[in-house]
């Protein structure tokens, strides 16, 4: 599941963001951190204004031919040879991993495999291709990190988030048990199986909750609101940040503006 | 045995995974039975693989279990012909029920009334024991999981360890009801007990019945691997023995197994080596003291060789049982195995199971994973169990016209209503304007969303939609 061998390609001048649908309603501002640190690192950004969704959900759901027609939507926006980065584990496997698979037997095959060679998750991108150096002008703190199934699984980068944290000197990165165990998310299934979804994202807080940290970042928006809103609606001690707005709000200036 | 009431798994249906779910999360005992045991599952296997190129070995593993499913039936012919070389009787049985009947026959050929059975899944699929009960053939289970397991009524929790769902005490309290042992939390009395009670099944059994893990084509080797010493009992004290597998098991050499083996005790439990592994080569021969006068294998097809048929699904042959894909399933660890109501549960069940019953009877049981790739992660063979979940799901609904369903039942699980939300969709996610725009009328009206979403909010707050999407900051910043 784990590419054996990542080849990173050189740091280039441009790139095509991919929002994700979750980013672009629920959390906008984990997108402009994503881009503002890629602009940062002297990056030119392109926005394809027409992209929407991924087709993740309909294609786990088992609704191929629905999610086929969403992904195809997606295939025309990237024509240059750039690389194509996604704040998010969970799409970027989708199109990286199960791009070549649902477009399998159609016209459209060799183009799937070819921009799914160029999808690269953003920390990862940022730690490996633009090899950032991140400065820390934030107050010291503790914060816990939740690393999606498929930022862990689908795209090897369960090393990146703790690494890029690690560059920030006031931060105290502490671990939980089981951090390798899903947060009980899985799109569809925490509406289609919620008891067990429940259980799961209620271990997943309290193991979260008791190494003292009151704050977590995660890779992907999904967990992000299934952690976050599982504490919120049980009055835990703890709030949730996708990990691209922590970097950002600790080394640009405007520092505090969250608390 | 008369007061043990034996429980087929069709007395449980499939479908209602759901409450029984909904029943093992809220029951306390079953949750801490449960995680304890995987915590300590997983930690075992974790140090059983330290010093080893673990990938390596997971690679080695998939490709000799590929290697010997692309050649499978000519394997399987080979395996024929040396397993009667060496005077082992070979049956083939296209469904649990020719199985069941061969098993019977054999034992009616040599008017046996007693049964004494070491561990095997494929029987627990056959349902066996039911069967020769109803045979009036007395069938006991000498695994001690599978003993305890039998006693109580029920069917195996876990494949590797059957009686994990019950604690010690549960399990004094069962053994002093049912044998009349004293009730005590010590593990080595209550093992000493269960013991005695089988020692005199095995010397008076008429027929010894044991599973298979690994049949050599080249040599007519059954290889089967146990820690208890009753699989050795099974196979070599009653006069008669008779083995049964799945066709996928053959492999083509002796080489494959070490290989494999190292990946399956380690995977399993946790152990660089199990305490037994037998190997049969065929029956007692004139000169020597012990073994059965005859030993039969029966090879059971039961839905896959049409598995075999598709070079996807083809994959889930690859297993060998090892349970490794349970112990790190987060869903199994919540809800344990009798929930899935499955000969097999947790990962690999959920991939195995629609092909032996249909996806009408198994239909929810490719939803219940939040595919978060542990299974696939850890599985020793390298099935991409999620990846075919997502398959198996697609055949539930009949969700793609391009690569249409195989498995039978599929298209059972789609319901017009949800059908159509998905087209719905797929429109608006195929239209970037008609996207936006219901974006934008969503962010702008946002204070009408619905607080209640299903089973979402069951648990958690509703997502709260931002005032601007992305899409809007980023042309106001004129890109």
């Amino acid at each position: 599941m784990v590419d054996p061998i990542k080849v990173y390609p050189p740091k280039p001048s441009k790139v095509y963001f991919y929002g994700t649908c979750l980013v672009d309603m629920f959390y906008p501002d984990a997108g402009m951190a994503g881009i503002q640190l890629l602009e940062r690192e002297g990056i030119e950004v392109i926005f394809p204004e027409n992209q929407t969704c991924c087709g993740q959900p309909a294609y786990t759901s088992g609704y191929h031919d629905e999610a086929r027609a969403v992904a195809k939507a997606q295939l025309g926006l990237f024509p240059e040879d750039w690389p194509i980065v996604v704040p998010s584990g969970s799409c970027g496997g989708m199109m990286r991993k199960h791009y070549p698979a649902l477009f399998k037997d159609t016209g459209d095959d060799v183009k799937a495999a070819e921009i799914a060679g160029r999808v690269w998750e953003l920390t990862d991108f940022l730690l490996n291709v633009c090899h950032i150096k991140l400065e820390d002008l934030g107050e010291p703190t503790t914060v816990a990190m939740h690393t999606s199934c498929s930022a862990r699984r689908e795209m090897g980068v369960a090393e990146v988030g703790p690494k890029l944290l690690g560059q920030l000197s006031n931060v105290n990165l502490v671990e939980q048990v089981r951090t390798e165990e899903c947060c009980g998310f899985g799109g569809t299934f925490a509406i289609r199986h919620p008891e067990i979804s429940g259980a799961m994202v209620s271990e997943k807080v309290d193991a979260i909750v008791d190494t003292g940290a009151k704050d977590f970042v995660t890779t992907d928006c999904g967990c992000l609101m299934n952690i976050a809103g599982y504490a919120e609606k049980n009055r835990k001690p703890l709030e949730g940040q996708h990990i691209l707005s922590f970097l950002w709000e600790r080394t640009s200036a405007k520092k505090g503006e969250r608390s | 045995m008369s007061e043990t009431a034996h429980q087929s798994p069709h007395h449980i249906d499939v479908k209602e995974f759901h409450p029984r779910a909904q029943a093992a999360i809220h029951n306390p005992k079953i949750r801490q039975n449960f995680r304890k045991a995987m915590d300590g599952l997983m930690s075992k296997r974790k140090s059983a693989f330290e010093g080893w190129d673990l990938e390596t070995l997971r690679d080695l593993g998939a490709n000799i279990r590929l290697r010997a499913l692309a050649n499978l039936p000519d394997l399987l012919e080979q395996l024929e012909e040396k397993l009667t070389e060496n005077g082992i009787k070979v049956h083939w049985a296209l469904d649990s029920d020719e199985a069941c009947r061969i098993v019977r026959d054999i034992c009616v050929a040599r008017d046996a009334k007693s049964v004494i059975k070491g561990k095997s899944m494929v029987s627990e699929e056959m349902e066996l024991n039911h069967y020769l009960e109803g045979q009036g053939i007395e069938a006991l289970e000498s695994d001690l999981g599978e003993y305890i397991v039998q006693l109580a009524g029920e069917t195996p929790s876990h494949i590797i360890m059957p009686a994990i769902h019950k604690n010690t005490g549960e399990i004094s309290e069962l053994m002093h009801e049912k044998t009349g042992t004293d009730l005590s939390h010590d593990v080595e009395y209550l093992t000493a007990a269960a013991r005695q009670q089988l020692r005199e099944k095995f010397m008076n059994a008429d027929v010894g019945v044991s599973g298979v893990n690994f049949a050599v084509a080249e040599t007519g080797t059954l290889c089967l691997v146990e820690n208890e010493g009753n699989g050795r009992m099974t196979t070599t004290v009653p006069p008669c023995h008779i083995a049964v597998t799945g066709i996928e098991k053959v492999v083509p050499n002796l080489e494959d197994v070490t290989a494999l083996m190292a990946l399956l005790t380690r995977s399993a439990t946790g152990q660089h080596i199990t305490t037994y592994f037998n190997m049969i080569s065929g029956p007692r021969k004139a000169d020597e003291m012990d073994g059965p006068e005859e030993v039969h294998l029966v090879l059971v097809d039961n839905g896959r060789s049409s598995i075999y048929q598709d070079d996807e699904l083809l994959d889930t042959l690859r297993c060998i049982r090892c349970g490794a894909c349970m112990n790190h399933c987060p869903v199994y660890t919540r809800v344990g195995g009798h929930t899935y109501g499955t000969t097999y549960p947790g990962p690999i069940g959920k991939i195995l199971m629609p092909h032996l019953i249909g996806l009408d009877e198994g239909r929810h049981l490719p939803t219940a994973s939040s595919l978060c790739g542990a299974c696939g992660e850890v599985c020793p063979v390298k099935i991409p169990i999620p990846d075919l979940l997502v398959r198996l799901r697609q055949e539930s609904v009949d969700g793609d016209k391009l690569h249409p369903a195989r498995v039978t039942g599929h298209g059972a699980k789609r319901g017009a209503m949800e059908a159509m939300i998905w087209k719905g969709w797929s429109w608006m996610h195929a239209h970037p304007g008609a996207y936006r725009f219901g974006t934008n009328m969503a962010a702008r009206f946002r204070m009408l969303q619905p607080g209640q979403i299903g089973g979402w909010t069951q648990y958690r707050t509703a997502p709260k939609l931002a005032p601007k999407t992305l899409h809007e900051k980023l042309k106001e910043r004129g890109q």
